[in-house]
């Protein structure tokens, strides 16, 4: 089977499109026509914009006939996550109660991929609110996995995950607040960046939880991860949380191997709860690494056992006061029948939220109300300082960190849906990296008995992008997967 | 133990309207979640500093110079209604019979 243009990575894509040797507008139609092929069945997105892609592809290649450079990411067909802002493009969060909401203004990383000429093929599906692990808390219905229909793409992000293991678009960026990049790639076979907090403005990132909130990136190769970033990180002055540090040229150094690279392992993160298929593909990797030349050695998080908790204490107190924006007021839904503004609200609220974006709400306003705040949130956020140390000190002997993104492999479409803690589990190894700002990417290291893909996340200090990309490109190189999901087969 | 919450204040506090059987399930859903998160406090002791934000940044200014802002037809585009170039919202106050 020979791939289609779609299939291929962006960093191949550009070359050819430099070389003359194909068109934008070709590559365009690769990912239109893929989309119609298997979208109705993996429903990976929620507004496909085939009109503003394909006229974006005919200016760029009308501007490229002018002998113009071009960046690295244009003409390549991008999907964005439904949480990120976009002019005059229906925006929903997976909710009833922003089904119908047109930003009036694009999100910052979006529109400095736009200014380098990125092609836009649609909105992804989502848990609502960005809130769960499975996808299945969208209000319009779940995304399924490329790789078996009758399980969950993880979440959530789900849509980009799904929509980037499929070759529906190139690449695609997904938010990332307690795992919901690494989760869902780890469990769909991509590539998924969740890079150091504030590195990538916020701004038009319709918020979950602030301090915990990242934009990260899926795609196919690491080297794709390292474009795709250099695109859109960097200060800006409508994030007041964003750094003002300088970005640098991430293709700098990631084929120089792990030789030498001083490597952690996370060993509460090889116990119990993760399963056989997960924890084997893991152990080879991590040998694999040590065999091209990695010193590999154990390192302790002793915090990592506390590190949920405090996360389902800080993330729905902050949902619960950034969600007191949907009010009926200002936009999206209303329901009708309230006899004065507050009862209207409450109406609106009730009817517009599904059950998790509900049980955030009340469990966030619980843990901030009189009485309650030290006891729980006060008490979190010590935790958070204690995780972070935690990490100081796993740096001050190893370069990055490896563990399982996910302890599971994708679960069953319902197997979890009624059991919030079960689920809240899936997020275990990828939530400490959110709770300490630090950066964590998850590339694909196998596969379980049952032929579903397992990710290795690497986690690295605070602005430490380069040697991440670095150890994971040696991973990806080393063990040189083939991740053709079996959806395609029909294609 | 699960802890006992007072679904209804906190539905109040929250402004959700809610149905019974939600409330029924939310009181026995946040009486576990609670719970299980409680074990922050056996390792926050009292000499750790809280973090609010993993990478501080404080007082971040910028120059004091006007920008456009976003016309008001555009920020009136999405509200669900209006009238005379305002959001139009059900009473606020009690009416005196």
């Amino acid at each position: 089977m020979t791939d289609d243009l779609c299939d291929l990575t962006g960093s191949e894509l550009a070359m050819k499109l430099d070389a003359g040797e194909i068109a934008a507008t070709e590559l365009v139609e690769s990912s239109l026509a893929r989309i119609e092929a298997v979208d109705d069945t993996v429903r990976a997105f929620l507004t496909r914009t085939p009109e503003v892609a394909q006229e974006r592809a005919a200016e760029l290649d009308a501007h490229r006939d002018t002998g113009a450079p071009q960046h690295a990411v244009a003409g390549i067909p991008l999907a964005l996550k439904d949480v990120l802002s976009t002019m005059g493009i229906r925006t929903t969060c997976g909710s009833l109660i922003l089904e119908s909401y047109l930003p009036p203004y694009d999100c910052t990383a979006w529109a400095r991929l736009s200014g380098h000429g990125s092609v836009l093929a649609g909105k992804t599906n989502c848990d609502e609110f960005a809130m769960g692990s499975s996808n299945e808390n969208s209000a319009f219905g779940p995304v399924r996995n490329p790789w078996d229909l009758e399980r969950v793409p993880g979440g959530s992000s789900g849509g980009s995950a799904a929509a980037v293991a499929a070759g529906e678009v190139v690449w695609a960026l997904g938010t990332d607040t307690g795992g919901s990049v690494r989760q869902p790639a780890s469990l769909c076979g991509v590539v998924g960046l969740k890079p150091t907090y504030g590195l990538v403005s916020r701004y038009g990132l319709i918020a979950f939880a602030s301090s915990l909130d990242t934009v990260g990136t899926f795609t196919r190769s690491v080297r794709d991860a390292a474009v795709l970033l250099g695109a859109i990180a960097g200060k800006d002055p409508r994030d007041a949380t964003s750094l003002d540090a300088p970005v640098p040229d991430y293709l700098d150094g990631i084929d120089a191997g792990v030789d030498r690279l001083r490597i952690g392992v996370v060993a509460e993160a090889l116990g119990e709860g993760v399963e056989p298929g997960v924890r084997d593909a893991v152990r080879a990797s991590i040998d694999r690494l040590a065999g091209i030349g990695a010193h590999v050695d154990d390192v302790s998080l002793p915090h990592a056992g506390h590190t949920l908790p405090a996360y389902y204490l800080i993330a729905p107190s902050e949902a619960s006061s950034n969600l007191a924006r949907y009010d009926g007021v200002r936009y999206g839904f209303r329901a009708a029948g309230g006899a004065d503004s507050v009862e209207m609200m409450s109406l609106t609220r009730g009817q517009g939220f599904g059950p998790e974006v509900k049980r955030r709400i009340m469990l966030g306003t619980y843990a901030l109300s009189a009485g309650y705040y030290e006891a729980y949130y006060g008490q979190a956020q010590k935790v958070r300082t204690l995780i972070i140390r935690d990490y100081e000190q796993a740096f001050e002997r190893f370069d990055v960190l490896v563990s399982p993104t996910s302890p599971t492999t994708a679960f069953r479409i319902g197997e979890r849906a009624d059991d919030p803690l079960a689920m809240y589990l899936s997020d275990i190894f990828t939530i400490p990296a959110n709770l300490a700002g630090v950066p964590a990417i998850t590339v694909p290291c196998g596969f379980d008995q049952a032929g579903l893909p397992v990710g290795l996340q690497f986690t690295a200090p605070v602005l430490g992008e380069q040697v991440l990309f670095r150890a994971a490109a040696a991973l990806e190189r080393d063990l040189g997967l083939v991740l053709r999901p079996p959806i395609l087969a029909g294609v | 133990m699960a802890v006992d919450i007072d679904i209804e204040h906190v539905a109040r506090l929250a402004r959700l309207a809610l149905t019974d059987e939600e409330k029924e399930r939310l009181r026995e859903q946040l009486g576990l979640i609670i719970e299980y998160a409680a074990k922050v406090g056996e390792v926050a002791a009292e000499d750790v500093p809280p973090t609010a934000y993993a990478i501080p940044r404080a007082n971040v200014y910028r120059e004091d110079v006007p920008e456009p802002s976003l016309p008001q037809a555009e920020a009136l585009a999405n509200a669900p209604d209006q009238q005379d170039g305002r959001f139009k919202v059900p009473r606020i106050v009690e009416i005196e019979p």
